[in-house]
């Protein structure tokens, strides 16, 4: 049978195209398939080294709780078990992961101390000498919690009365620059609206998604004879990795090496750092080799979901179908710290307002803590939830003027040397192209001046 | 509880371990034997990551207690190749980019031999059934599917040239 | 009660690069003594394909055959830095370091030759297959086996490279939010096709049609496996995926593959693809990062075809069967 192919049609932009290229443009073998084929592909937990400890998490069961007290002595009445780490164990227990590009403050614990601030938050590490040790040591830590008011709704959170989830920020959204929100302004929203014939104003909504990777979150943590620890991840970015587990060991970072490379899908699940820093921690304690690996369970509650949003666009537009303004307001529900959501916030501003030309912009964009699994990166981070809110609207709008919906975005599209919101000039756009390619497909009628629209024409505003 | 001695058959070689009580035979396999093609996706029976055949049924091994089944026929994937040579499943997967992240590709070639060994010529209806216990995350399943038809085409004409 | 059937259209951008830039990708490049070029970097191929895509461009650049490339990644005692395989970056970011690196070594690669042929290194090309090559001539010609060996043991010279790719960060303006938050973008438009059932709820994405925009597609049977991949993700996430299905309540969280759920192989949609083609100035050979997108347009498709189907417009993710036969019993109240 051959092999599905997409077509690839040179027809478009082909005085572009570098049409001498040997090995690039071809679909060579994939590398990795022999191997995985064989079943010879080595995944970080295809790594076995005698001796092997096994770690588990005791996760909080409240959602919102000051921690009154830990025992963690029935734990260690359990056969097998080795340790149980607390907050006390690690050596700089406040992170956040995007320190590393200088994001602050530190708003996360690497193991809760005098509160949780969600359900599954870790609390003490059990290191055993088996899985079933570990996971029977981690289920008898008795904690005694008081319960606080839990806060899961954006909006909710960003009232003034609303109890603060994160005492590190001290209000319940992060701060950009002085600003509650990451500010998109452009043009004069409100001369935009002024002018429009009509105005449509709707609300989007997502709540959060797993990615679901077959192979879930872990590491092996081996001590080796010159005292450095080897790390066995399938984490996304090896030096992120090494780099936050040494600041959170307090060590040099050339103690540490990393090795990785092959992940069983990661879909942005696998950049948090979640494993490495405890489980160097209980390796150095032990000096043993540590394996600790996400269960299923963990991977769809406890580790980062994609944000949940909700995104409320106003259009104003003219009759015939120009968008003269374009205000958003937007709000990610990071949970209960940063991760990589203040990242992703700017990112999702600065998509806004999508691949259209429109010359009066505004743009709120609210990262918002909540007493929820904390958000964090995932496949489109910032963009695939706008997408869903731009396009359904885009669709409303069309659809309430009487206007054909690829006509209405082909009249908005961005073009070459259109300015974008962020004051960026447009280069290298192909928006027109793919609608009318799409159109050509399902053999949708398209008025021949639409047709004839280029991203290229020097029309662009 | 004391540990047990199992002996099973893997990939047409004896094998002979001995099992701590709860040992699962996915465990069994990559700790015990070092195969550590199955993989360990959910570690309840939801994924299809470790499936392997046992006497001739495709199973999730992260299910089965390796002691309640001592003296039985295992295959995993580590026995599908004859020595370097792919088999024409696996000659399929490569083939037809049938893998993306590879971690569901063990499981996913297990259900697929247990099919084509009872069924040489199936439907893509049949594949269909056949891997709906394997999850991928990666690749919307349709090169998948078209490889395991495409693997059990070439299987046919292999057979049917040896005959000639 | 009627199965109900209706199209919808979405069409996107993506931003390939990490936003807002300042995420290096390094990569060394060095000849074995028989010619083969080891590629060494510290970047993570998460099934996405770049350890086969980063030997592509190697082998384009070197003008060597493929297999005269080897990969050999993430370690970090031996890989130089790399930001990591996120924000569509890898095969842009790692893909130029390699390009550059693979151009310091064949430059080297080529005075080996010019001193072993006796000839200038400027008048000499290389073949595709393993041979270096004087401009012109069918007779004065080394393999690169050959080549290696006379650096490492007759020149005494390392033939290696490195390679590097920064595009530095950009700071917003707080007030205005004025930013160079990306290198370049893709393109998509999607066309889905459904059926709503008004009984049921159920809603069936029977067609669906993607049209990228990606520069080039450096390899189009990986660039393929994204699109159809990544269109399932888009259907999964449109119609079954959350981890809360009452969110904001946060109870009922689903914990394994039983509970969360996608759609099996028994559920697919017809796909037919086509990919233009537009290169990017800053791409390696002008590609640019497709990995996420393709998860993306088909959200909105689909929820525009179900409008178009049945006329309930859903505001939130995801489409549930119970969603849509409110929105239908809403429709019928307002009718009446």
């Amino acid at each position: 049978m051959p092999m599905r192919l997409a077509t690839i049609d040179a027809d478009y932009f082909a005085d572009e195209r570098d049409a001498d290229l040997q090995v690039v443009g071809t679909p060579a073998p994939r590398a990795d398939a022999r191997g995985h084929v064989m079943g010879q592909t080595q995944y970080f937990e295809d790594v076995h080294y005698p001796g092997m400890t096994h770690l588990k998490m005791h996760r909080s069961t409240r959602h919102h709780a000051l921690i009154r007290g830990v025992d963690t002595a029935p734990a260690l009445e359990v056969p097998g078990v080795l340790r149980v780490l607390t907050w006390r164990d690690v050596p700089n227990n406040w992170y956040t992961i995007l320190r590393l590009i200088g994001v602050e403050p530190d708003d996360e614990p690497v193991l809760a101390e005098d509160r949780v601030l969600y359900m599954g938050e870790p609390i003490c590490a059990v290191v055993a000498e088996t899985e079933a040790a570990a996971r029977e040591g981690a289920s008898r830590i008795r904690v005694d919690y008081e319960e606080l008011p839990a806060v899961f709704d954006v909006e909710e959170a960003l009232r003034p009365e609303t109890i603060v989830v994160n005492p590190r920020h001290g209000h319940n959204y992060f701060t950009y620059e002085g600003h509650n929100c990451r500010r998109i302004r452009f043009g004069d929203i409100e001369k935009g609206f002024a002018e429009a014939d009509q105005i449509f104003e709707f609300t989007y909504q997502s709540s959060p998604i797993e990615h679901a990777p077959l192979e879930t979150t872990g590491c092996i943590v081996k001590p080796e004879a010159d005292g450095r620890l080897k790390i066995h991840s399938d984490t996304q970015a090896c030096y992120f990795t090494l780099d936050n587990t040494a600041l959170t060991l307090g060590i040099p970072f050339n103690r540490l090496r990393v090795i990785g490379g092959t992940v069983g899908g990661g879909f942005g699940g696998k950049v948090d750092v979640m494993v490495e820093p405890i489980a160097c921690i209980a390796a150095q304690l032990t000096n043993r080799p540590v394996k600790y690996v996400y269960s299923r369970a963990e991977e769809m509650q406890v580790s980062s979901p994609r944000a949940a949003e909700r995104i409320i666009i106003k259009d104003g537009v003219t009759n015939d179908g120009r968008i003269l303004a374009r205000k958003i307001t937007l709000y990610v529900d990071a949970g209960a710290y940063s991760r990589h959501s203040p990242y992703g916030t700017t990112k999702a501003a600065a998509h806004m307002p999508g691949p259209y030309t429109i010359p009066n912009v505004w743009v709120d964009a609210y990262c918002v803590y909540t007493n929820r699994t904390p958000s964090s990166a995932m496949r489109g981070f910032g963009v695939t939830i706008a997408d869903f809110a731009l396009e359904s609207q885009m669709d409303r709008v069309a659809k309430a003027l009487g206007i054909d919906p690829l006509v209405m975005r082909l009249q908005n599209a961005y073009r070459d040397g259109d300015m974008k919101a962020h004051r960026k000039l447009v280069e290298g756009a192909a928006l027109i192209e793919v609608m009318q390619r799409a159109a050509e497909l399902v053999e949708h009628e398209l008025p021949a001046a639409y047709r004839a629209m280029s991203s290229t024409d020097g029309r662009g505003a | 509880m004391a540990s047990t001695i199992v002996q099973l058959t893997v990939n047409g070689q004896d094998a002979e371990f001995l099992a701590k009580p709860g040992t699962t035979l996915l465990m069994a396999l990559r700790e015990n034997l070092g195969l550590t093609a199955a993989k360990r996706g959910c570690a309840q029976g939801t994924c299809g990551t470790c499936d392997v055949i046992v006497d001739g049924r495709v199973v999730p091994s992260c299910l089965i207690p390796v002691e309640t089944i001592v003296g039985a026929a295992v295959e995993t994937l580590e026995g599908l190749a004859d020595g370097n040579a792919l088999s024409p499943l696996q000659a399929a997967f490569v083939e037809g980019f049938a893998t993306q992240c590879g971690f569901c590709t063990p499981g996913m070639l297990m259900s697929a031999t247990a099919l084509l060994a009872e069924n040489p010529a199936p439907t893509r209806g049949d594949v269909v059934r056949a891997i709906s216990g394997n999850v991928c995350r990666c690749t919307g399943y349709e090169a998948i599917v078209d490889a395991i038809l495409d693997g059990a085409a070439r299987a046919r004409a292999a057979s049917t040239a040896a005959a000639d | 009660m009627a199965r109900l059937r209706g199209r919808g259209f979405a069409a996107v951008n993506y931003p390939t690069g990490m936003n807002l830039g300042g995420d290096p990708s390094q990569a060394l490049i060095h000849s074995t003594t028989t010619g083969t070029f080891v590629i060494t970097l510290s970047s993570v191929d998460l099934g996405q394909g770049l350890k086969t895509v980063v030997a592509q461009c190697a082998a384009e650049t070197l003008g060597l055959p493929l297999e005269m490339i080897l990969v050999d990644t993430a370690d970090t005692d031996t890989g130089p830095h790399c930001m990591g395989t996120f924000a569509s970056r890898g095969t842009h970011r790692v893909g130029n370091a390699v390009i550059m690196a693979a151009r310091e070594a064949r430059e080297i690669m080529l005075e080996v030759a010019a001193e072993e042929l006796e000839v200038d290194a400027a008048d000499l090309e290389t073949d595709g297959t393993g041979f270096i090559k004087l401009k012109g001539s069918e007779e004065k010609k080394i393999h690169v086996v050959d080549l290696a060996l006379a650096a490492h043991f007759k020149q005494g010279k390392t033939i290696s490279g490195r390679g590097i790719f920064l595009k530095p960060k950009s700071e917003p303006v707080p007030e205005t939010g004025e930013m160079d938050p990306d290198s370049c973008q893709a393109h998509a438009c999607t066309v889905a096709e459904v059926e709503v059932d008004d009984e049921t709820g159920i809603v069936e994405v029977l067609n669906m049609y993607n049209v990228y925009e990606m520069g080039r597609a450096l390899n189009p049977a990986m660039a393929h496996q994204q699109i159809v991949g990544g269109a399932w993700m888009g259907i999964s996430h449109a119609l079954f995926e959350t981890t809360e299905p009452y969110y904001p309540d946060r109870a009922h969280g689903p914990t394994d593959y039983s509970e969360y759920l996608m759609p099996g192989p028994a559920d697919l949609a017809a796909m037919e693809s086509v990919i233009l083609e537009r290169p990017a100035a800053n791409g390696p050979y002008g590609g640019k990062g497709i990995g996420e997108m393709t998860a993306n347009s088909p959200i909105p498709a689909i929820a525009n075809a179900i409008y178009d189907a049945c006329g309930v417009r859903v505001e939130s993710m995801p489409f549930t069967p119970e969603k849509i036969l409110r929105g239908l019993d809403a429709l019928r109240t307002a009718n009446a």
